[in-house]
């Protein structure tokens, strides 16, 4: 231990000083120990003031989403009387209620009809939506006694008198910068006065397809083709995804072809959407041929998009099985195939889930690359099938934001609350599974 | 039970007194009643099986068990007289007057000089560069770790083995002048040769500042101390001087300890 | 449908293989008198033994005609025409085949195209025959492969290691699905860009400053090239995204991680953290919405009550800005991820010195993170440069080369997608220019994930 110096003696004085021993109750440096606490306190207030404006921004968003689209759910309607003239209709009444009256009714005049009814609104009688005769023939359908009866019937507006209905209109400012025009608030006024407006719960909206009409259009063919196309998404992600996590954590030799597998999934986890789009048209439409506009194609290439996320969740979680688990399976003679169906994969699935409902939850929000495959066909009728033209849920509200028609703005805003509660919903659901599962060995 | 603080008549006061201390994690009862003094002039010892809370208690000294989440102390741990719970208390200023080294060399991703200068930095101790190449030259000499290091100070601190590691933070933390320096288990991740260094170091050191050392290395305690506490359970057992501990101890808990019954 | 329906066939066919197995090997088992080992597997086994070997071949023979029938049609179909009146350009023959799909279909109640009725009968025919061939093909492959498997069943046959061998190349073939979708975006943007590029040199693409593809409306046309400087595309993304984004993100994101990680009583941090993940939860076609409803307008009323006469609704400003709060949560979560992997006696040290827990986490946490924080926030570029429906919606289409955040910026991005929707032409140079432009974009954040990648593999492991 030659080279260990003494303490202080041993050094040589010139370079080293004796010094004093700290004083810590000068003023000097009770000055020096506040300067650091306060900049202590700023540096935690940054902190804090960072998290209040992430939060804020989204508390805002938000806000202004639900104010703007709450309204969406709700659907102006007039009261009108209606007398159900079988000759305005063009039916006759006795074969009405015979074997072929359904379909007979279905093909009636009830454009005629509903003009008719719609004389007694006086000045706003063209006011009311341009769908409003389905009301009437739903009716008679249902009931085909009302034939030659009158009845008191609710039927939707257009979408400026049901906007202001519901006070979306600021009617203090210039007629030209308000977005309605005097008329339309005149009639509005008068029908208001009739006492022949009620707002309730718009049920065409949760149910209907994409329309031209605000008040008509709906969110139901959206969600419809958003279910197709996740159905195909599943369906191929998520045996894809499990199977190559398995692959990876349990069988795949060391070797370039682990390697090269791994490398790619890790890139195309951070591949950004828009190039799968690219794929989809380019290989799944121009050259394999597949029908545009189609939830088999939107979904096989959102499964492409969203297998990396399945596959990373799913290998994390068959990592966590602890290997003491396979040796006891291997010990009593099962074969490394029944290891990983009987025993790694039942223990591994909670993990597995979460990251299969996370990936789907992406695949629900994503608009992207559905876009260049053509899903944003304006499509009025809920999708027939998986190859039949549809849209998705976050493409619809894409398409309405684009709409000039201010009546769709709040449709806007209602459809993206609708995709944020499911959103919200799936994301909690895989947190309650983490919670609730996860298991520490 | 209540053990009183062993003081000789001709003794100094002691540096650090504590008073019916408990530490609490959450629910649990880490620390019961612990009463001890601790001198400025000897190495302090802390041994006992683990778990027994010498570590727990050896962190209340420095109130280093403030940054673990749920841990509450009450009690009262002075240090000169001055009580380190108390409100005026400035913990940045405490932990400047009782440094720590511990269980694992955890020197900063820095260079060697950086290190050192971490704390004098810090707490503003240079006036000038000079002064602050003589505070780090200092430093590394007391921690017998200058000669080694004069010609790399600008290498960085985690390249060293790991006996140099331990020592460049026994000399960062020599370096703001504490009081009292507390080494938790400072040998345990240490092979047999660092740890005589570090052993040598602290004989050394000793007298220069008041030195608690918990180990779990009964030999250790014996070689380095004069003044041995047993822990077990998390009370103090016995606190007595370190020949007396090894040879006669009072308490059966300490014989049983001492002679390898358990631990 | 017609897939369906054969596809459900095959599967039930392949069941009856799986049953007529399980059923053999248990007629073995019970010639055997039941004594253990005298079968080597069990009949399940044998079962699945059959049915696999039925059923791979009858499913690649389908999945075949899946992918590459329409195409074979769609020759036979067109074929059939007189040359002369046969269709010279893709899109004119792509829009004929259309409404002969939908005559066939039903979908559509009256052709535009005169050529089309007469073509529908031939296309129905061409469908029929060859879904039944495919169909019939798939049956016999079947049959075959499952009584070949049937016939070599026997009690010491090793069916349940054939068949665990067959699952290990399932497992594998699942996982070339990766690889194949690399390669499959590898090709499709290459063989399309190379298209493009015999049109418009590289060096122009890459190079030039002047951005307008205009449409041909007929290929004589004069001026139909249009110019393809793409600079103006590149700087208005890394403007948005690099630049605008991060100056948002960065700070936000590395504060909120540090307060969370150090600061945040755990209680509140179980309470924030969801929020935040929350932020990364909603959908970008959202921020894209508000971006364009609510942001935009607040940034151009900015803008203007700072005297710029000229400010854009759709400025870089307000997409950028927005997409910075998109990447919050990403470079938070990038940050809190390498700031808990720092050492907790790093911490300690600094502590136990004397610091205050800012000076720890400025002068010993955040260096010793660096690494880890600098690769998130390369992460979070090639997902901001990435990022869609956001610039769609709020940033412009004008190519500028500016530096003003108030004025309108388009990205790369944003044409892809103006560029490929709408009915254009698919082999014009514009709708092709957009696959050089997905290149581009694909290779930049391929280079970025890389590079990010191993250098938080590299800190990752330097503190294991």
């Amino acid at each position: 231990m030659a080279t260990l110096a003494a303490p202080g003696a041993a050094a040589p004085a010139a370079a080293m000083p004796e010094r004093q021993p700290t004083d810590w109750t000068t003023p000097a440096m009770q000055k020096r120990i506040a300067a650091r606490y306060a900049k202590e306190r700023n540096f935690r207030r940054l902190g804090a003031g960072a998290l209040v404006v992430a939060a804020s921004f989204l508390a805002f968003l938000l806000f202004t989403i639900v104010r703007d689209g709450w309204t969406g759910f709700l659907r102006t309607e007039a009261r009108i009387e209606v007398q159900f003239d079988a000759t305005t209709l063009g039916v006759d009444p006795a074969a009405a209620a015979g074997p072929n009256g359904q379909v007979m009714l279905a093909r009636a005049d009830w454009q005629a009809l509903l003009l008719q009814a719609a004389q007694q609104l006086g000045p706003a009688s063209d006011q009311l939506s341009d769908a409003a005769w389905m009301q009437l023939r739903d009716a008679v359908m249902a009931d085909p006694a009302l034939l030659g009866h009158k009845a008191s019937l609710w039927v939707p507006v257009r979408s400026s008198i049901d906007l202001l209905a519901k006070g979306k209109f600021d009617l203090s400012a210039p007629a030209d910068s308000r977005g309605v025009s005097d008329r339309e608030v005149a009639d509005w006024r008068w029908l208001e006065g009739q006492g022949r407006l009620r707002t309730g719960f718009n049920g065409a909206f949760l149910g209907n397809a994409d329309s031209t009409e605000p008040e008509l259009a709906g969110i139901g063919g959206a969600a419809l083709g958003s279910l197709l196309t996740l159905l195909v998404t599943i369906a191929i992600a998520f045996p894809l995804g499990v199977l190559s996590a398995v692959w990876l954590e349990e069988f795949a030799p060391k070797g370039r072809v682990a390697d090269i597998i791994e490398l790619s999934i890790n890139n195309l986890a951070a591949v950004p959407s828009i190039i799968f789009g690219l794929l989809g048209l380019a290989f799944f439409l121009n050259f394999a041929g597949m029908p545009r506009s189609a939830p088999l194609v939107g979904g096989i290439t959102l499964a492409l998009m969203i297998m990396p996320v399945i596959v990373i969740a799913a290998r994390v979680a068959i990592k966590s099985v602890p290997p003491s688990i396979r040796d006891a399976a291997l010990g009593i003679g099962a074969s490394p195939i029944q290891v990983v169906f009987h025993h790694v994969l039942p223990l591994a699935l909670p993990g597995i889930m979460t990251g299969t409902i996370i990936g789907v939850a992406r695949a629900l929000g994503e608009t992207a690359p559905l876009l260049l495959i053509g899903m944003r066909a304006f499509v009025t009728d809920v999708p027939q099938g998986f190859t039949a033209p549809a849209t998705v849920l976050p493409m619809q509200v894409f398409l309405w934001s684009d709409d000039v028609q201010r009546g769709f703005v709040e449709k806007t805003s209602a459809a993206i609350i609708v995709l944020l509660v499911v959103l919200i919903a799936m994301n909690s659901l895989a947190i309650y599974l983490r919670n609730r599962f996860e298991r520490r060995w | 039970m209540s053990t009183n603080p062993a003081i000789g008549h001709n003794e100094p006061p002691p540096k650090m007194t504590a008073r019916d201390v408990n530490v609490f994690y959450g629910q649990k009862q880490a620390i019961k009643g612990v009463s001890i003094d601790v001198s400025a002039e000897h190495v302090t010892a802390f041994i006992g099986p683990s778990g027994c809370g010498k570590s727990t208690f050896l962190r209340c000294l420095n109130r280093m068990n403030d940054t673990i989440d749920g841990a509450r102390v009450d009690g009262q741990i002075e240090l000169d007289g001055q009580d380190i719970y108390a409100s005026a208390m400035d913990v940045v200023q405490l932990r400047a007057r009782v440094g720590m080294v511990f269980q694992k060399p955890n020197p900063f991703p820095k260079s060697i000089y950086e290190n050192v200068a971490y704390g004098p930095r810090l707490h503003g101790l240079a006036r000038s560069k000079a002064d602050m190449d003589g505070i780090v030259e200092s430093a590394l000499r007391r921690a017998g770790l200058w000669d080694e290091v004069k010609d790399r100070l600008g290498e960085s601190g985690t390249a060293m083995s790991g006996g140099q590691q331990q020592r460049l933070c026994i000399a960062r933390a020599i370096a703001v002048d504490p009081e009292v320096i507390l080494m938790d288990e400072p040998c345990s991740a240490l092979d047999p040769i660092a740890t005589a260094r570090i052993e040598e170091l602290i004989d050394e050191l000793r007298g220069r500042y008041a030195i608690v050392i918990v180990t779990h290395n009964m030999q250790q305690a014996a070689r380095v101390s004069q003044k041995t506490a047993f822990f077990h359970l998390g009370s103090l057992v016995e606190y007595d001087d370190t020949s007396v501990i090894f040879t006669n101890p009072k308490a059966t808990r300490t014989k049983d300890y001492i002679t390898g019954r358990y631990g | 449908m017609r897939m369906l329906i054969a596809l459900a066939l095959v599967l039930g066919l392949a069941g009856l293989a799986y049953l007529a197995g399980r059923a053999r090997g248990n007629r073995m088992v019970a010639a055997s008198g039941g004594r253990i080992g005298a079968v080597h597997s069990r009949p399940i086994y044998h079962g699945a033994y059959v049915a696999v070997l039925a059923l791979a071949p009858a499913l690649v023979v389908l999945a075949g005609w899946g992918i590459s029938g329409e195409r074979l049609i769609e020759g036979q179909v067109l074929g059939s025409l007189p040359a002369a009146e046969r269709p010279t350009a893709p899109n004119d023959a792509q829009a004929l085949m259309n409404e002969v799909r939908g005559l066939v279909n039903g979908d559509l109640p009256q052709a535009f195209n005169p050529l089309a009725p007469r073509l529908a009968p031939v296309y129905a025919a061409a469908r029929a025959n060859g879904d039944m061939l495919a169909g019939a093909l798939a049956v016999a492959l079947l049959a075959m492969g499952g009584l070949w498997g049937w016939s070599r069943l026997r009690p010491d046959f090793r069916a349940r290691n054939r068949v665990e061998t067959q699952v290990r190349a399932l497992l594998l073939l699942a996982s070339v699905v990766a690889i194949l979708t690399t390669f499959g975006i590898v090709l499709s943007l290459i063989f399309e860009s190379l298209r493009f590029f015999q049109m418009v040199s590289p060096v122009e693409f890459l190079t030039g400053l002047t951005w307008s593809p205009q449409t041909a409306i007929r290929a004589d046309q004069v001026g139909s090239t249009g110019a393809f400087g793409a600079v103006p595309l590149f700087w208005g993304t890394i403007f948005i995204g690099a630049i605008i984004a991060m100056l948002v993100a960065i700070p936000l994101g590395l504060m909120s991680a540090i307060y969370l990680t150090q600061y945040a009583d755990p209680r509140l941090r179980r309470w924030l953290k969801p929020v935040l993940e929350l932020l990364a939860g909603v959908p970008t076609v959202v921020y894209g919405f508000f971006a364009a409803l609510t942001v935009a307008p607040l940034i151009r009323g900015l803008a203007v009550a700072l005297g710029m006469t000229d400010a854009s609704s759709d400025s870089a400003l307000a997409a950028g800005l927005v997409m910075g709060v998109m990447i919050i949560p990403f470079v938070s979560s990038m940050a809190d991820d390498s700031l808990a992997a720092v050492p907790r006696a790093m911490r300690d040290g600094s502590l136990a010195m004397g610091a205050t827990l800012s000076e720890t986490v400025k002068k010993v946490m955040v260096p010793a993170a660096l690494p880890g924080i600098i690769g998130g926030v390369l992460l979070a570029v090639s997902r901001a440069i990435g990022e869609t429906m956001i610039v769609v919606m709020a940033a412009g289409l004008a190519a500028n080369l500016t530096a003003n955040p108030f004025a309108s910026v388009t990205t790369v991005t944003t044409q892809i997608v103006a560029l490929l929707t709408g009915d254009q032409e698919f082999d014009s140079a514009k709708t092709l220019s957009a696959f050089a432009l997905g290149l581009v974009l694909f290779v930049m954040t391929l280079i970025l994930n890389i590079y990010a990648l191993s250098v938080v593999k590299r800190y990752r492991e330097a503190y294991e």
